[in-house]
């Protein structure tokens, strides 16, 4: 996929961040990355390593304590664009308890919308149209503790679409989820990828790893590894000395590799151990 | 079965009554009208007027009357002792002896006379939240306090604590229940043991769900300002209330009855 040419939609330039009252503990140390349109980037790396601190960069939550942010053209540090910053770049959170603010599915759908200043029946139109896409109609009047996991989350992030963003960043969506919530998730996830949205995703899961366009790893707040999913899986001795995962197609592989059978080297995703054992016989 | 779900004391009974769809502006402000009505009223004649609306509108909520019912019944206590205290201690002419204790002809009736008085109270108010959704509520409640935002009173904010402490309700009390059972799994209870030990417990129980009501407003702050939320600065509803003629009719006969039961008392 091209991605070098397309349009910047978050630029973050020599980024450096430390939490206050801190002594100035360097949690996000000198990154410089461009978020593309329409890609998806994923963000992985170990516990603590800043993956959050860095997300919430991306729209203003945090401002840089060194460097800036650009989102759009907007630096997230100037007060009087932060509104539209987060009208631009939207976020969904791990907990699904705790992002949900209204009483039914229907005015948290609007919330967002509420706090931009659209007119009622813009909102109307919006809940409409997104409810019919993400199926999530029947649920209109729903209250959000009668939902489960996958849906609370995805309302969460119909909610957050509803304000149409440019880019949609999300911090380890799935991580709280049961399997069957967390497959509902990463099929919506899927399909915003085939929409052409552009998605930033932190995770621990390296099934939904395998999909981006892009990995970022951050190791201890420093951007390690920059590139396309497999060159990142194929580093599977300095994936396992940081303390991460490989995909499970790709751990199968290296396993089998370890009892002597011979397989490629390139299979990091079940697609790719079907076309493999496909062409075989 | 969830431990905490037999409250159901006023809770929203989905319909489509006339009740239901009323504005739920008219809604708010017809109870305190109701209530200075059933405060004021005396005499027969007061009595049914006050009773009539509430009647009418129990009526009209197209609600089984055995749901009222469970909706009174922790009531049921109350409302019976004060009618016992009443009739008991209240001076005049016998009706009935028994030893020490007798039953007053003037302390029974005014007994009655509370009971009615509460349960209409109750009623109404139960009538209220009962067809009206809370989010509905603090809507309106939101509208209604507007014009008080000149005199510093934070309409908006109040509105949203209470949606917010309306939509955590639920989730807290999962929470509760998840505690105790973990600590019931450990052999700590809050309802068994002595005085001290049941209260030990229930320390127990409070320290965890306040950490963690903490770090859920934490959360939900960041998740809220996040979605573009600064307070009341630039923000629409979803919700728009337009009153109908059917709730100036209500407001306008409930304060014509007002002013005839206030009449007919100091007449
Ligand atoms: N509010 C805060 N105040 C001070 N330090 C913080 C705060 N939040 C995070 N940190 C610290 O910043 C570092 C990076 O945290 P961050 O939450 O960004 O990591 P993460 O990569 O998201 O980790 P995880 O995988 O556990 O979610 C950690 O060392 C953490 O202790
Ligand atoms: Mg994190």
């Amino acid at each position: 996929m091209r991605v070098s040419n397309r349009k910047k939609v978050i630029c973050l330039q020599g980024v450096s961040y430390s939490y206050p009252g801190t002594n100035n503990r360097i949690v996000l140390d000198n990154i410089n990355l461009d978020v593309h349109a329409g890609e998806m980037l994923v963000l992985l790396g170990p516990n603590g390593s800043g993956k959050s601190t860095l997300a919430r960069l991306m729209n203003g939550l945090l401002a840089p304590s060194c460097g800036q942010v650009l989102v759009d053209g907007l630096n997230t540090a100037d007060d009087t664009s932060l509104w539209q910053v987060r009208k631009k770049v939207g976020m969904v959170f791990q907990n699904p308890d705790n992002q949900l603010v209204a009483a039914t599915v229907e005015e948290e759908l609007a919330f967002g919308m509420e706090n931009l200043g659209f007119p009622p029946e813009e909102m109307m139109k919006r809940i409409r149209e997104i409810s019919a896409r993400m199926q999530l109609d029947e649920l209109l009047n729903f209250p959000p503790h009668r939902l489960s996991g996958g849906q609370k989350q995805r309302v969460a992030i119909a909610s957050v679409l509803a304000i149409e963003p440019q880019a949609l960043v999300l911090d380890e969506p799935t991580s709280m989820l049961d399997p069957a919530g967390r497959r509902e998730v990463i099929s919506e996830l899927n399909r915003l990828k085939q929409s052409g949205k552009t998605v930033v995703l932190v995770t621990h899961d390296m099934t939904e790893a395998i999909t981006a366009d892009r990995i970022v790893v951050l190791v201890q707040g420093k951007a390690a590894f920059m590139g396309p999913p497999r060159e990142c899986f194929s580093r599977v001795a300095w994936l396992q000395e940081i303390g991460l995962e490989i995909p499970p197609a790709a751990e199968l592989a290296r396993r089998i590799r370890g009892k002597g059978l011979v397989v490629p080297q390139d299979l990091y995703h079940v697609a790719d151990w079907v076309e493999y054992l496909c062409q075989e016989s | 079965m969830s431990l905490f779900s037999n409250i159901t004391l006023g809770q929203y009974y989905p319909g489509a009554s006339l009740l239901h769809r009323m504005d739920p502006r008219a809604k708010i402000l017809a109870l305190p009208l109701v209530m200075i009505m059933v405060l004021l009223a005396d005499g027969t004649a007061g009595f049914i007027m006050s009773g009539i609306p509430v009647l009418l509108a129990l009526l009209l909520a197209g609600i089984p009357p055995g749901t009222y019912w469970r909706g009174l019944k922790p009531l049921w206590a109350i409302l019976l002792i004060g009618l016992a205290i009443q009739s008991l201690t209240y001076p005049g002419e016998k009706l009935w002896q028994w030893g020490m204790l007798s039953v007053s002809r003037e302390g029974f009736i005014l007994g009655m006379k509370l009971s009615y008085r509460l349960s209409l109270l109750i009623l109404s108010t139960m009538l209220l939240t009962m067809t009206t959704t809370p989010m509905n509520l603090t809507a309106a409640l939101e509208k209604l306090l507007q014009p008080l935002k000149k005199f510093g009173v934070p309409a908006h904010e109040l509105a949203m604590m209470m949606t917010i402490a309306l939509r955590f309700v639920p989730t807290l009390l999962e929470e509760a229940e998840a505690v105790m059972k973990a600590q019931q799994a450990r052999g700590g209870s809050v309802s068994t043991g002595n005085l001290n030990q049941r209260l030990r417990a229930s320390v127990a129980l409070l320290v965890p769900l306040l950490a963690g009501s903490i770090r859920r407003a934490d959360e939900l702050a960041m998740a809220m300002e996040a979605r573009g939320y600064r307070g009341d600065t630039g923000r629409t509803r979803l919700k728009q209330f337009k009153y109908r003629p059917v709730d100036i009719i209500v407001l306008t006969v409930l304060i014509a009855l007002t002013i005839v039961v206030a009449a007919d008392r100091w007449a």
